[in-house]
């Protein structure tokens, strides 16, 4: 199966350019289910990961959301096309190494995927660029409904969902908001966030989840609990979260521009410079670089028009993208020299940098 | 030492010793590179060893009876101390002694209060009812009302087989 079609067509996460929005990048809330009665995907044998893949899948396709969708088993995909899908956040990084029997169904624009035979027989995920938690939710929630009507989902009336770790029992949901935070990381407050947070009963990850770094100064925050608290009672305690950490980047980002305004316009000045000359870029450094060049679109340096330009790049600008572009495979060292070409192409028609907001800080 | 420190979650040699105070509680950890690595503890900000002893079993309340296995699947608890993860649904309640401490230090309750899916809702009423009922026997053996009782337990068998019915169905 080629992904090609899925990568040329217009998606949520790289297209849409009305909701973009400050700060929160997108959002994403997925729901851990199972089918009573059978072995969770760890445990079960090969033919019993075939069935339930089969039943699943059936299910999932039917449903009015999955109209003309792509349907993937891990099997068929090559290990480039795999790592495209989890650089857009469709696949986990365990499905993408997962034994045979488990597969995804996208939805045609790309905000709903359904993973088969991960560490559950379903997780069911939905993907809103901006931050629109509740909208994901009702999202989300209708396609379950639908799924439920045709599956048996293992449900015990005291610990709700059943779910393969007990960390996902109950709701077996994860919402979380992709925040980019370069202010707070500038003034070292991360830290402390992070710690707050925890506090608060949500987790902060990198980009790509447990265990990835936060280049970029992008952050998943999402919630830890799953049980005991219903999934409207989360999402309202994870908005109110997010609204603090919102409020304390904008804080920050005010308290660098009074402190030492000419220090910031640097960074975005030399930022623009290097992504429009330089001729070896890492993955890590580009990230940094477009993260601080989107700081400068919040800040009124370049026009807004041009953050989904940026998040698009945010995701091309990735090992599994670049080789997809090239149509070859590429060591480290030619990826950061057809990355950094990229670049180059995309900025030599960038606007410049405006510094004026900067002035009277 | 004679014996250098083995990693408890796969026994191979540790080279990372954590001690962390959890509610005036000291824990200690000793884990390889490798399971560090997959368990986040050289990420500080987003680990917490409370978990970990949880998933590993390590915690003194959790020693529970041991040799459990679930009939459904064949599960054992050696397998869920080595996977972290259970075998399948019916994994809650074989290891029900073992999972719910783990629970309470997991979440912020320990029942479900959120979206109940129609077919189980369909099996929570049944639930609800033989709970009932099954009050309701004992209440009737305990004031003596023979005649109650037994057709009270009459009716705790139909809905039993009706719940049975719709748990595989």
């Amino acid at each position: 199966m080629d992904i090609g079609a899925l990568i040329a067509a217009p998606s949520e996460l790289t297209d849409a350019s009305g909701s973009k929005t400050a700060i929160v990048l997108m959002t994403r809330i997925r729901l851990a289910r199972n089918l009573s009665g059978h072995a969770f995907p760890g445990w079960a044998k090969p033919a019993q990961r075939e069935a339930t893949l089969s039943a699943c899948r059936d299910a999932i396709t039917a449903t009015p959301q999955m109209k003309r969708c792509f349907n993937l088993g891990v099997d068929d995909l090559s290990e480039l096309e795999r790592q495209i899908l989890v650089e857009r956040h469709l696949i986990s990084r365990e499905l993408s190494g997962s034994k045979s029997g488990a597969g995804v169904v996208i939805s045609k624009d790309q905000t709903f995927s359904v993973m088969m035979n991960e560490e559950d027989h379903l997780r069911i995920q939905v993907l809103r660029s901006g931050f629109q938690l509740k909208k994901a939710w009702s999202a989300i929630n209708d396609l379950d409904s639908a799924l439920e009507d045709k599956l048996d989902y293992a449900f015990s009336p005291t610990l709700g969902y059943l779910t393969a770790c007990p960390t996902n029992v109950g709701t077996g949901m994860r919402a979380s908001a992709m925040m980019h935070l370069p202010a707070l990381v500038i003034s070292n407050q991360m830290e402390k966030v992070v710690r707050a947070v925890n506090q608060l009963g949500m987790v902060v990850r990198g980009l790509f989840g447990e265990g990835s770094d936060a280049s970029g100064s992008i952050f998943q925050i999402s919630n830890q609990t799953t049980l005991g608290e219903a999934e409207e009672e989360i999402i309202k305690r994870l908005q109110s979260v997010l609204q603090s950490i919102v409020e304390h980047e904008m804080n920050a980002r005010a308290k660098l521009l009074e402190a030492d305004a000419g220090k910031l316009c640097d960074k975005i000045g030399r930022a623009y410079g290097i992504l429009q000359n330089s001729h070896l870029l890492t993955s890590g450094e580009a990230m940094n670089l477009l993260s601080l060049i989107r700081l400068g679109i919040d800040l009124g340096a370049f026009p807004d028009a041009n953050r989904s330009v940026i998040d698009r790049l945010l995701i091309e600008a990735q090992p599994g993208h670049l080789q997809h572009a090239r149509h070859e495979p590429l060591e480290a060292g030619q990826r950061d020299v057809v990355r950094a070409g990229l670049l180059r192409t995309e900025f030599a028609n960038f606007a410049r940098p405006d510094f004026s907001f900067a002035k009277g800080a | 030492m004679a014996n250098p420190l083995k990693c408890d979650l796969c026994s191979k040699p540790a080279t990372v010793h954590l001690t962390q105070i959890v509610n005036n509680k000291v824990h200690k950890v000793d884990l390889c590179e490798a399971c560090a690595q997959a368990k986040g503890v050289t990420d500080p900000s987003g680990f917490s060893l409370a978990d970990l002893l949880v998933k590993a079993s390590l915690t003194p309340e959790a020693a529970a009876p041991s040799g459990l296995r679930c009939e459904r699947c064949g599960f054992t608890q050696a397998d869920f101390k080595k996977h972290g993860r259970l075998g399948c649904p019916a994994c809650y309640d074989t290891f029900r002694v073992l999972v719910e401490p783990m629970l309470e230090n997991m979440h912020s309750g320990t029942v479900h209060a959120g979206k109940v899916p129609h077919r189980a809702l369909e099996r929570k009423s049944l639930y609800d009812r033989l709970t009932k009922l099954e009050l309701d026997l004992t209440e009737a053996i305990k004031s003596e009302r023979y005649e109650d009782a037994a057709r009270t337990r009459d009716e705790i068998n139909r809905v039993k087989q009706a719940f049975a019915e719709k748990q595989t169905g």
